[in-house]
């Protein structure tokens, strides 16, 4: 269990770094999506192509878009970190029922 | 109070996960999956007709699965919440654009690829309705892709180098990258069979796409697995007795009493 904590941290460290690395050292890239490109390679291959659906909704600006994205994360990271710290509590409030056996935990407890 | 230190630890690092995730997500670009429209018609109900049969699967084993064990119905969500992020970010690569994970092999060898073929199809709904990204028309090529084939090639990933190497944080992070790679390699194979180049034909498409998707991938995929790493070794500290109703973990610890 121990042995998990520095593990994890070095897991978030690489992940940051692989995702800063290409901004540091691809200058002058547009970092635009990779399936424009293959929007692009679609027309370089059959120029003539017309999309025959367009999509029934779209963000109509950048910052909506943003907003949206930024949504859809924070829905999942919520509910990420809702499950995981339940399950924490959970297995804490577990161990320490253990631990309750001995008379001391007892009377650690405030009066109320 | 070192164990108190060590939780305080534990929260911090799940603050600083969630933070990291909600603000890398912010980027607007476009990313990913084959966009709306943009499979010819026969191709787009192909797709479709080869996915539908899956999403049925899916539906029946994530039914059998909640019906037997209604306590993992959280477990559940977390799955779906994991791929729910991680397809809302658009994280910068080396090839100078960006790409996002598809978080579905977490998911695929907690629960079986069925399971994900369900989960991966909400999210692609989500994604074709409300940021038009992807589309309804392509959501069938783009769940064979992300919901389909990723999620398979997890499960059987995970098995194969767990039987092999016998180390589950291994296994675990292969499943969930090359689950990464593989959906954009399949993505690559739908776009050059709908567009095979004059010359070349399907081969020479194929090799133009998949070196627009895969190069950008590489390094995406090295974060997946990292990150599905992460929320891994989170589960078997904290919750041994969901991983042991899945068999992922061996029935051994004595601290199973309730």
């Amino acid at each position: 269990m121990k042995s998990n904590k520095p593990n994890n941290w070095l897991l978030v460290l690489a992940v940051l770094a692989l995702a800063a690395t290409p901004l540091l050292l691809v200058r002058n890239a547009e970092f635009g999506g990779a399936d424009d490109r293959a929007k692009a390679a679609i027309t370089e291959i059959q120029p003539q192509y017309q999309p025959w659906f367009q999509p029934l909704f779209e963000p109509p600006s950048g910052e909506i878009s943003s907003l949206l994205f930024a949504s859809q994360a924070a829905l999942g990271a919520g509910l990420l970190g809702y499950v995981i710290g339940l399950y924490k509590g959970r297995s804490e409030s577990n161990s320490q029922s253990h631990s309750q056996i001995s008379p001391q935990t007892h009377s650690q407890n405030p009066p109320k | 109070m070192i164990k108190r230190q060590n939780s305080y630890i534990r929260l911090a690092l799940m603050a600083g996960l969630s933070g990291y995730l909600v603000i890398g997500s912010a980027a607007p670009v476009q990313a990913m999956h084959i966009m709306e429209g943009f499979l010819p018609p026969g191709w787009a109900l192909f797709w479709w007709v080869v996915f539908l049969p899956f999403f049925g699967w899916g539906l029946r084993s994530l039914t059998r699965i909640t019906q037997a064990n209604p306590e993992l119905k959280l477990l559940l969500a977390l799955a779906g919440a994991f791929t729910f992020v991680l397809s809302a970010l658009k994280i910068p690569s080396v090839t100078g654009s960006c790409s996002h994970p598809t978080g579905t092999g977490l998911g695929a060898v907690l629960f079986g690829p069925g399971v994900m073929s369900v989960l991966g199809a909400m999210v692609l709904l989500f994604q074709a309705l409300l940021l038009a990204h992807g589309g309804l028309t392509t959501l069938g090529a783009n769940a064979v892709s992300m919901a389909v084939a990723g999620p398979f090639a997890a499960y059987g990933i995970y098995h194969l180098t767990l039987r092999l190497t016998r180390r589950q944080g291994l296994a675990m992070f292969l499943a969930a990258a090359l689950a990464n790679l593989l959906t954009y390699l399949v993505t690559s194979v739908q776009l050059a069979l709908a567009f095979p180049a004059e010359s070349g034909g399907v081969m020479a498409s194929l090799v133009k796409f998949a070196g627009i998707f895969a190069v950008t991938q590489i390094p995406l995929a090295v974060s997946e697995g990292l990150l599905t790493v992460l929320v891994w070794n989170w589960l078997r500290t904290y919750n041994v007795t969901d991983l042991e109703t899945l068999n992922l973990i061996k029935q051994e610890t004595p601290r199973y009493e309730v």
